[in-house]
């Protein structure tokens, strides 16, 4: 295997049914240099990177490696070649070791036995020299997120990668763990690794990249070298118009409080105490974000207040009613919309047509439903309204939702629960691997549900978001709220700390 | 209109194709058992088809099997996994036929449906205990289902041996374990002279259609399909999943109930020994070469009628042991189904019909 210098495709196209992913899409990377790849959800950026994985056979075009063609039909060809991939989605066994997951891939020369000790000395190495400490014997289903993705990283190194292809590693990280990313991977292009970095958030783009490259409908739109250009011109390329990410306007009078926490207990799916005695009130008209370090019980926080989660002390008070324990079906009956984290598995059914999902709610009630049989008239126009309205791009309302990119699944949800006009919404995440231009209109729309008297509780670990969007920030720190700020009285660095779980004075 | 053609021709030319490999296959098995695979295809395949015996008889599987495989469908598509289908269907047919011979005297149009509505709750009542032990204990449906097949069959052998004998075999001393003919006014009408064709089919295909609005057009399917496709966003909607995990294993083992009913008042005239034929298992087969759909499962349960009887009427022409033909026909099944995933999967799709179309195998380009 020789070192990869320079890295090109040329001319890539590749067409799926009804769609062309790619079109003559070109790109060159070399070692020493991190590329990074930007491009609205549905640009082609995962398509170009499956092609050279091996994962597709694209439908025209060439691979060449330090000049010559390469033929790539399979991901061991790749990693033969010395290209190692992040997927998106960790391709990573829970119930095994980290060994066990890592020796998963390996062509053992004896068939029958796998030296694991070996593996397990390999890993320990690669992670002192590549700084990348996680334990070989630990299993999967213990690390974070971030240690998963490390293990991920081993794995492409263990093949011996040279070059890295990174597709949206922050979408889930911690905002501690992406620094740690980024200081990482400025690190090893020292050694002339050469990368591929995907993400949708543009200021680590331009931290960690030494140039841009942007697709938008699968084409190439834009190139730059990183010290040329900003986040404005890489939002605008991107979409293809000025991107303006709007901000909440002060007002001083809210209406009555419509949700009241109060002293909240709760366990999580481990069965340890996540909520220890959680407090907080939310008022009609008003977003109210919660920050944090996720994984300090935001996720069990929304579960209980939507009824998914079995509360096991204290109140909950919704339009002066106590919720706790009461069923989902009657908290959405009230008037509690929900945006979940898990956005396809939860927020919507994967396998279910767009036009189903949208009315996942509604489907019982007069115009969709008369004496239990739907009225798929009513049901098909209503849909295409709300299709157009909330401009959810889809082939047509027939198509079955997983088809969707994330963005436009996230745009269904928001639809789906804003057009019921909830009296309070619980937001979790709501742009989570979502591209800009999506993100600018999911804030402008829940800025306009607030402007209409309802009360949002918007779950995020995204600072920029948490500023922009809500009148008061609550940190919650090991299932407290540790302190409330008004969003005119939080900067960055006071939040950063609350997050830590330093209090001052 | 030309895409649809095609992709009709080239579903069937997949089938046949699939279908030839099994016969090749099997004739390697019929030529050492000295039997000549010609003369005993011909028997198989060509004799049922061309004669209103052949016809009448598919028909006859087909009915149980459709009714079988529509259960099976909304099972399986609210991810419970039925295989209790052999057991829900003897206790229709026991529960159906006690109904028909208590209410003997009748008129038609009251006992027919009585009888049916009988072995819907028998067999909705055993598949409803599995779908209770899954939402309450969490016991797999699996287990369960396979389990309460035995305790199912031993109930049936009971009754039919006990309380439910004809008085005349214990009067005469003969013994059979079969109940009493069942009343007139509850049989199925016999639509061919001398065939065993019987009306119950379009009962069966009715039902097929019923369950297709039921599932596709009503706030109860909508739920039914939620619950299967992904149960935590059916639960986020507001359903309660355990509630329909039972609702779909009760309507699941109804309908095989209800095909019980059907066999003892529409063929058997009588409960007895034997009266299922493995219907409850093969239907699992026909429910799934139909895509899960009440639809679909129409042209399959024939298919697999007609399959029944070709190897039924193989073994009578050729005389070999019945071993044979069993293996035979189970090599039919597996490669007819195994060619589905040509059919299903986009990208085998592809090969298959390059294969097929650009390089003009077939007379029709
Ligand atoms: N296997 C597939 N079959 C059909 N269409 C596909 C397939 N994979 C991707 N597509 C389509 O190709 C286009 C590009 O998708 P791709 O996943 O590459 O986008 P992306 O840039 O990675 O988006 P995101 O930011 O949401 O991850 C989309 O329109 C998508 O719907
Ligand atoms: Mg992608």
């Amino acid at each position: 295997m020789n070192k990869i210098l320079s890295l090109e495709m040329v001319n890539i196209t590749k067409r799926f049914p009804g769609v062309i992913a790619n079109q003559d899409v070109n790109i060159k990377v070399n070692a020493g240099e991190v590329m990074a790849l930007l491009g609205e959800n549905g640009a082609g950026k995962t398509t170009l990177m499956n092609i050279l994985y091996g994962l597709y056979n694209p439908n025209e075009g060439d691979i060449l490696i330090n000049g010559k063609k390469v033929k790539i039909r399979s991901p061991q060809n790749a990693l033969d070649l010395g290209i190692g991939m992040v997927h998106q989605h960790f391709m990573l066994v829970p119930s095994l070791t980290v060994t066990e997951n890592v020796a998963l891939g390996i062509n053992f020369k004896n068939k029958f036995k796998m030296d694991l000790k070996v593996v397990a000395d390999k890993i320990k190495k690669l992670g002192e020299k590549n700084n990348l400490n996680v334990d070989p014997n630990a299993y999967i289903s213990q690390l974070s997120v971030g240690e998963q993705q490390r293990v991920e990283i081993i794995k492409a190194l263990y093949h011996g990668a040279n070059f890295l292809v990174l597709d949206e590693p922050t979408a889930a990280l911690t905002p501690q763990e992406t620094d740690q990313l980024i200081k990482w991977i400025r690190e090893i292009i020292k050694d002339d690794m050469g990368v591929i970095f995907i993400s949708h958030k543009l200021k680590e783009v331009t931290e960690v990249s030494d140039k841009v490259e942007v697709l938008r409908d699968g084409k190439n739109v834009f190139s730059v070298q990183t010290n040329k250009t900003n986040v404005d011109e890489l939002a605008r390329e991107m979409a293809g118009r000025d991107i303006e990410l709007p901000t909440v306007d002060k007002k001083n009078e809210f209406g009555d409080v419509v949700l009241k926490v109060e002293d909240v207990w709760a366990k999580s799916d481990k069965g340890t105490d996540a909520l220890k005695g959680i407090s907080l009130a939310l008022k009609k008209g008003e977003i109210l974000g919660i920050a944090g370090v996720s994984g300090n019980g935001q996720k069990e926080l929304a579960e209980v207040i939507t009824g998914f989660r079995k509360v096991n002390k204290g109140k909950i008070n919704f339009k002066d009613e106590n919720i706790v324990n009461k069923s989902i079906q009657y908290i959405i009956d009230q008037g509690l919309g929900f945006i979940p984290e898990d956005r396809l598995h939860m927020g919507t059914v994967p396998g279910f047509k767009v036009k189903e999902n949208l009315i996942l709610k509604d489907y019982l009630k007069y115009p969709f439903c008369k004496n239990f049989i739907l009225k798929p008239k009513y049901i098909e126009s209503y849909c295409k309204t709300t299709v157009d309205e909330y401009d959810i791009k889809c082939p047509n309302i027939n198509t079955p939702t997983h088809a969707l990119s994330g963005g436009n699944i996230q745009k269904l949800i928001l639809s789906r629960e804003l057009k019921r006009n909830p009296v309070a919404l619980v937001a979790s995440y709501p742009i989570r691997g979502v591209d800009i231009g999506a993100i600018e209109y999911i804030h402008e729309k829940l800025l306009e549900a607030r402007n209409n008297d309802v009360g949002i509780l918007l779950i995020t670990e995204e600072l920029e978001e948490l500023l922009n969007l809500s009148d008061r920030i609550a940190v919650i720190y090991e299932g407290k709220i540790l302190d409330i700020l008004e969003a005119d009285k939080a900067t960055k660095s006071k939040l950063g700390l609350l997050m830590a779980g330093v209090k001052e004075g | 209109m030309n895409k649809v053609i095609n992709k009709v021709l080239f579903n069937v030319t997949i089938l046949l194709f699939a279908f030839l490999v099994a016969l090749i296959l099997g004739s390697v098995i019929l030529l050492i058992a000295g039997v000549n695979p010609l003369f005993a295809y011909k028997a198989m395949i060509i004799n049922p088809i061309f004669s209103v015996y052949g016809l009448s008889e598919a028909v006859v599987r087909a009915i149980p099997l459709m009714l079988v495989g529509i259960g099976i469908s909304i099972a399986f598509r609210s991810k419970m996994i039925n295989i209790g289908a052999e057991g829900q269907l003897q206790l229709g047919a026991v529960a159906g036929g006690a109904m028909a011979l208590a209410f003997a005297g009748a008129p038609k149009i009251i006992l027919i449906p009585l009888t049916l509505l009988a072995g819907f709750m028998a067999g909705g009542l055993w598949g409803g205990i599995a779908g209770w032990l899954k939402a309450k204990l969490s016991v797999n449906e699996v287990l369960s289902t396979v389990m309460l097949n035995y305790i199912a069959f031993q109930i049936y052998l009971y009754l039919i041996r006990g309380p439910l004998i004809d008085p005349a075999e214990l009067a005469y001393g003969t013994g059979v374990p079969q109940t009493q003919r069942m009343p007139d006014s509850a049989l199925f009408d016999r639509l061919i002279l001398g065939q065993r064709i019987h009306s119950g089919i379009f009962v069966a295909i009715l039902i097929a259609i019923l369950v297709y609005y039921l599932l596709w057009k009503t706030s109860f399917g909508f739920r039914l399909r939620a619950v299967g496709e992904e149960p935590k966003a059916a639960k986020y909607a507001g359903i309660k999943v355990n509630k329909y995990l039972v609702l779909a294993m009760i309507l699941s083992g109804g309908l095989a109930g209800i095909a019980g009913s059907v066999e003892v008042i529409g063929v058997h005239h009588r409960v007895l020994e034997g009266l299922s034929a493995n219907y409850g298992f093969t239907g699992i087969v026909v429910a799934l070469f139909g895509s899960l759909h009440p639809i679909g499962v129409i042209p399959a349960s024939f298919f697999f009628g007609l399959l029944l009887i070709g190897a039924e009427m193989m073994q009578r022409a050729v005389d070999i042991p019945s071993a044979i033909v069993i293996s035979i026909q189970g090599l039919v099944i597996l490669s007819v189904v195994s060619s589905n995933i040509i059919l299903r999967n986009p990208a085998y799709r592809k090969k298959f019909e390059k294969l097929i179309f650009n390089k003009k195998l077939l007379f029709w380009r």
